[in-house]
């Protein structure tokens, strides 16, 4: 094997001694563990990453805990096989109840923005007027929250991406400019990007500023313990507050929690509980914990931005699956479209590997394997539904199974389904303008349309159903809302749970509606604004001097 | 045709008890009279390896290599894959898929649920592929989802493997050398 031309920041910095990183895998305890500290942070994504940096920043005790394991640049071998089951959760094939949406969502120390496809954007001021006015969240404005973007774009290098797009995302601008759609350059967080197009297996190059190779070193170098490869079975809660928490090291092949090599469990004290794991993760640890839930709202409006899909064969080729995965978008369908009508959504262009497109593409056999062989012509287009702003679109339901795992129950109701028919529309249209030979809505009845009006009579009577029609999601949002009255919401304005003062929930699970946007740049801003407030609450405790 | 309501409902009414029945005889009767072997299998029994080559033959049809012995190698690979596949889904969904792969291995439910009146390795190409459609088109969201499931992981143990990559165009990796990947 050749020697890699990249040095991996994760594994120079664990065999340095110097650094003395605390970190334990959960797959190799010996025996039970029990640890004290300030704050406990569940979960590494976007929300625990931030949180976890500016928590040891000012000085606290700081335990992290991660279910997926810990792999940096050099386990990143741009292999879909090899990636899917070892960084997202469920292998990447998670799926709703009924089996009708696809969910990709990270497991891995980083969690999504280990495998996200770097696209970042603040908080559409449309979205944060709607929280201010229906969720009572006063303190959401633009100028409040800007220092808090400026921050957190300044330490991930988020900027305009300097390259020119690829073939897939430039179709999309081609299309859009046909149609006199408005469309534009997506930000991105990367610093020194070879735009390979493999974000989504983990960057091999270190280019990508997630939280696996910016906040989460940072914190370990502040003295924080990372303890991964371990799952957080319940909180433990006693008048009104969280008094610790019960963990499980996960079994070797990181399925299931490790139940052969004894019941070591991993018990941890902490003055403040910090929950980070995502959209169904977190609102799935409460329910599972049986903690308050006076008003039955926890788990409660969960959202996906729950996407169809467009499949187009253009004359040149396209090679979707190399090159920056995501650059361009169009807000057209956002901006058009007010809250109070037909759900409007985002138009993106999302990489097409071979595995993401064999399972994506309708049909099999030799129908299947025809558009396959045509994989480097092909360009796909999804469109994001920003769901939750409408009184027909109220969101799913986490739930827990009888082992305790969490499943999101999620229905598309037919003001969604009119919204897909609508997008799919769109996505035809733009596809066409921009040159598409043939169009393919994703769908089990669609079938190769050679023109727009083709298409367009076709999807016009296409039957709207799931299962027949292809809807995927990488944007999980909701099931722990934040909301001044609690009668409807599960936590405050700042992330503090309503009935417990000592839990806190820092991700994407406390947004009351879908973000309208991808979410990630919208959990570290706000994260960024409530870890700073707790740290201010849990001074580190004063070291009496003798 | 598509499974009766009738039929349906039948297969409800009576599925707890012939899906114990097919798991207690899968593992008590015919694991004793398996001969296939060679593959290193962790959660596929080897009936249903058969079963899962048979619908990988259809599924992928016009996929696979046309050499036979390429083409052997390939659908192995997949019924591989598929049971490591398997082996990752979190418990709760892979005990579905278990039920799912009982229901269509055992001779009396395959009848009921898959008009196929065969054992999967003798079933002709053309029946596996019209079963496989009947439950693609079913009104039923059970087959539908049955349906979907196992194509899904057919294609992702396919597409995944590098020996596919070839005949749709895809280069693989890029960087292999600079990024030691080689």
């Amino acid at each position: 094997m050749s020697e890699s031309s990249v040095k991996d920041p994760i594994r120079i910095a664990l065999a340095d001694q110097t650094r003395n990183w605390r970190v334990t895998d959960g797959t190799r305890l010996t025996g039970d563990l029990n640890i004290e500290c300030d704050v406990v942070i569940v979960g590494s994504g976007a929300g625990g990453g931030t949180a976890a940096e500016i928590l040891t920043q000012a000085g606290l005790k700081v335990v992290m805990i991660e279910e997926g394991p810990f792999k940096s640049s050099s386990d990143f071998r741009m292999r879909e096989r090899d990636a899917y089951p070892q960084l997202y959760q469920e292998s990447a094939g998670r799926q709703t109840k009924d089996k009708g949406i696809t969910i990709l969502q990270g497991r891995a120390v980083g969690g999504s923005t280990t495998v996200n496809w770097t696209s970042s954007f603040r908080t559409p001021p449309a979205t944060l007027k709607h929280w201010r006015d229906v969720w009572g969240l006063a303190d959401y404005t633009e100028d409040a929250l800007a220092p808090w973007f400026e921050k957190m774009e300044a330490r991930l290098s988020i900027a305009p991406w300097p390259v020119a797009p690829n073939e897939n995302n430039d179709i999309l601008r081609r299309g859009c400019d046909k149609l006199g759609i408005h469309a534009a350059a997506i930000r991105r967080n990367v610093k020194g990007c070879w735009n390979l197009g493999y974000c989504g297996m983990g960057c091999p190059t270190n280019a990508k500023q997630s939280m696996l190779v910016t906040t989460i070193p940072e914190a370990l170098d502040r003295g924080m313990t990372l303890i991964h490869s371990a799952r957080v079975e319940k909180l433990i809660s006693r008048y009104g507050r969280i008094t610790s928490l019960v963990a499980r090291g996960m079994a070797a092949d990181g399925v299931g929690v490790n139940t052969e090599a004894g019941p070591h469990r991993i018990f941890v004290t902490a003055r403040h509980f910090v929950l980070a794991g995502g959209a169904i993760n977190s609102p799935g640890l409460m329910l599972r914990s049986r903690l308050a839930d006076p008003y039955n709202t926890l788990g409660k409006r969960t959202f996906l931005h729950p996407s169809p899909v467009s499949a187009a064969i253009m004359d040149e080729k396209v090679e979707a699956f190399t090159g920056a995965p995501q650059s361009i978008y169009s807000d057209h369908f956002l901006d058009t479209m007010p809250h109070d009508g037909p759900v409007g959504f985002k138009l993106e262009a999302p990489p097409i590997h071979p595995i993401l497109a064999g399972i994506t593409l309708q049909g099999f056999g030799e129908n299947h394997a025809v558009w396959m062989k045509r994989l480097p012509h092909m360009h796909v287009a999804i469109a994001l539904l920003r769901d939750g702003f409408h009184p027909q679109s109220t969101g799913g339901q986490v739930a827990i199974r009888n082992d305790g795992s969490p499943v999101l129950d999620y229905r598309i109701s037919d003001y969604l389904w009119a919204g897909m028919r609508h997008s799919l529309l769109v996505m035809a249209e733009v596809q066409f303008a921009a040159g598409a030979k043939i169009v393919m809505p994703m769908h089990e009845d669609a079938k190769p349309y050679r023109n727009w009006l083709d298409a367009k009579r076709a999807l016009e009577v296409m039957t709207m159903q799931t299962l027949r029609t292809r809807v995927a999601s990488a944007h999980v949002m909701g099931g722990c809302t934040m909301g001044a009255d609690p009668r409807t919401s599960v936590t405050r304005s700042d992330g503090r749970h309503h009935q417990l003062e000592n839990l806190w929930i820092f991700d994407g699970s406390v947004f009351p509606t879908s973000i309208g946007a991808n979410p990630q740049l919208s959990i570290y801003a706000m994260v960024a604004r409530n870890a700073t407030r707790l740290a201010e609450l849990v001074k580190p405790p004063v070291q009496m001097s003798a | 045709m598509a499974v009766s309501r009738r039929k349906f409902l039948r297969i409800g009414a009576t599925s707890a008890c012939v899906l114990v029945a097919a798991r207690l005889l899968d593992r008590e009767v015919f694991a004793a009279s398996d001969t296939r072997g060679s593959l290193d299998l962790r959660k596929l029994s080897n009936k249903d390896a058969a079963c899962i080559a048979a619908l990988a033959t259809a599924v992928l049809k016009g996929a696979l290599p046309d050499d036979p012995a390429a083409r052997l190698v390939a659908i192995n690979e997949v019924v591989v894959a598929f049971d490591r596949t398997v082996a990752g889904l979190l418990p709760a969904v892979q005990t579905e898929m278990q039920e799912l792969l009982s229901l269509l291995t055992f001779a009396v439910t395959r009848r009921l649920v898959a008009d196929e009146s065969k054992p999967w390795d003798q079933a002709s190409e053309q029946d596996v592929s019209d079963f496989v459609d009947r439950w693609r088109q079913s009104r039923f969201a059970l087959l539908q989802q049955g349906y979907q499931a196992l194509v899904r992981v057919i294609m992702a143990c396919w597409y995944g493997n590098p020996l596919s990559w070839g005949t749709i165009g895809y280069s693989g990796p890029p960087f292999g050398k600079e990024l030691g990947l080689l």
